[in-house]
């Protein structure tokens, strides 16, 4: 397998090929055999700072980030928004740049805003890695639940996958789709319709307002949370009745007939979309998903660490 | 290119059971010995030992690995060439082992550097010796010596020696390409 990713930045699924995903999928095989060994750590990026800039909240996808990066031996510094000169009224474009001046050479962003990587890579001299814009794009979150699967199903190609619960606030869910359907799955969403998008059906995905139904369809579903801190409008009546409609139970799952895998990218409201029987149960690949996060993201990190400027000979 | 062969299979063949010996003398049952071939090419190289070790000589356990050094190398982003992972199979521990690190040429040394950092991550081995079908012994960066040599080849640096093994490339053979 060749070993360069066709893109300079990581800014979404979209813009990569299925080339790009396969190379990602193996070097992170190489990464997940690595740090299960005693000593964690390779040399390979020991020459490279990568600034984590997150203008939002986040727990596990900052912790897999600098983990990965120290994994990996890079310097790492942190920035988040709030306590910092954002607050002052400094613009993206002067904060990127200031940290960038401290001879920075890799920027991992999560933003509200859609788009924001994107603008950065065309406005920065930078390798840009998206952590999450707003409600576009989680493109490592999409490569981790993919890869994910892949170690639990073998080949995607033709599987039935779901994607379940809040589809309109979820950056994860466009992520996944993209991946999954570059990979030849089948990809379904379940969700109330008032948490599904319009536009969704231009992906070629299956729409379903049935949980039941889903589920017996699907080899693997993917649950994402209700974002309370992202609704604004009435768009369902309570997380009760959510719960009641659209949570999945263990004896839900047991009663299907066969073993589904369960897929949860976190943070989980146990007894909203997943109760803690189902969460905790051996349908579950939720701390799975965890540690090939850390993987995936070594994998990325690396690639694109190969592509930029060459040292002078 | 001038492609002057420097040993063809019947001579590897007795190199492979002369190095084989050597191992044995020192090794004598391979109780806390682990053959470590360098991917891609020692493992070739350590598949063979394994097997004269196994056949012709009886030894029914013996712990065999490979490793990958990509990510150890010290030439990342310095090289024009890409350079592609491989898979690392070292499903056993090495703490206090004797580790016989295999590759098929040894030229400037950096490969077997990379390879002790590498080896560091998987625990403290006893011990590391080093087994090399061809050493290219004028041309060494790094004080590194190998003790166990297939042949020895003097040539200079912009010559390069291809090994080519029957598994991938139909026969044994070792070529001085000039």
């Amino acid at each position: 397998m060749e070993g360069q990713l066709s893109v300079n930045h990581l800014l979404g699924i979209k813009y990569l090929t299925n080339k790009d995903l396969a190379l990602i999928f193996k070097t992170a095989e190489y990464f997940k055999e690595i740090i299960n060994r005693p000593i964690k750590k390779v040399p390979t990026l020991r020459d490279i700072t990568i600034a984590n800039i997150f203008f939002e909240n986040s727990t596990r996808t900052k912790l897999s980030f600098e983990l990965a990066e120290k994994r990996l031996n890079a310097d790492v510094i942190n920035f988040s928004a709030s306590g910092s000169s954002v607050k002052k009224g400094e613009s993206l474009i002067d904060t990127v740049n200031n940290i960038l001046a401290m001879k920075v050479d890799m920027v991992v962003i999560r933003h509200s805003s859609p788009g924001v990587p994107v603008f950065l890579s065309n406005h920065v001299n930078s390798c840009i890695i998206n952590a999450g814009d707003g409600t576009n794009e989680h493109p490592s979150q999409g490569l981790l639940d993919a890869f994910s699967l892949q170690e639990r199903l073998g080949d995607i190609k033709g599987k039935k996958i779901a994607i379940i619960g809040d589809i309109l606030h979820s950056r994860v869910a466009l992520s996944n789709i993209y991946t999954l359907k570059m990979l030849g799955a089948e990809v379904k969403i379940c969700a109330p319709l008032s948490l599904i998008p319009k536009h969704l059906k231009t992906l070629g995905v299956e729409i379903d307002t049935d949980l039941h139904r889903t589920l017996s369809w699907c080899d693997a579903a993917n649950v994402l949370r209700i974002q309370q801190e992202r609704i604004k409008d009435n768009l369902f009546p309570s997380v009760r009745e959510y719960a009641a409609a659209y949570g999945i139970k263990l004896s839900t799952l047991n009663s299907l007939g066969k073993k589904i895998v369960l897929l949860h990218p976190g943070p989980i409201n146990r007894g909203v979309e997943l109760t803690s029987d189902a969460a905790d149960s051996e349908h579950a690949i939720i701390l799975d998903q965890v540690e090939n996060g850390v993987a995936i993201r070594m994998a990325i990190m690396y690639l694109l660490s190969s592509k930029f400027k060459k040292h002078e000979k | 290119m001038k492609h002057k062969v420097l040993l063809d299979s019947q001579k590897i063949d007795i190199v492979l059971h002369r190095l084989a010996c050597q191992l044995l003398e020192k090794h004598i049952d391979f109780s806390n010995t682990v053959l470590l071939g360098l991917q891609p090419r020692g493992v070739y190289l350590s598949h063979r030992i394994e097997k004269i070790l196994k056949e012709k000589y009886g030894i029914s356990s013996l712990l065999h690995g490979k490793l990958d050094i990509t990510f150890f190398r010290d030439d990342f982003r310095r090289s024009d060439k890409i350079i592609t992972a491989q898979e690392t199979n070292l499903d056993f521990s090495i703490e206090n082992k004797s580790v016989v690190l295999i590759d098929d040429v040894l030229f400037t040394g950096r490969s077997v550097r990379a390879a002790l950092t590498a080896i560091d991550t998987f625990g403290r081995p006893k011990e590391v010796e080093l087994l090399i079908l061809i050493d290219r012994r004028f041309s060494r960066l790094f004080p590194i010596y190998p003790d166990y040599i297939g042949v020895h080849v003097d040539s200079i640096e912009n010559n390069k020696v291809k090994v080519e093994w029957k598994e991938n490339e139909q026969k044994d053979a070792v070529y001085l390409i000039e």
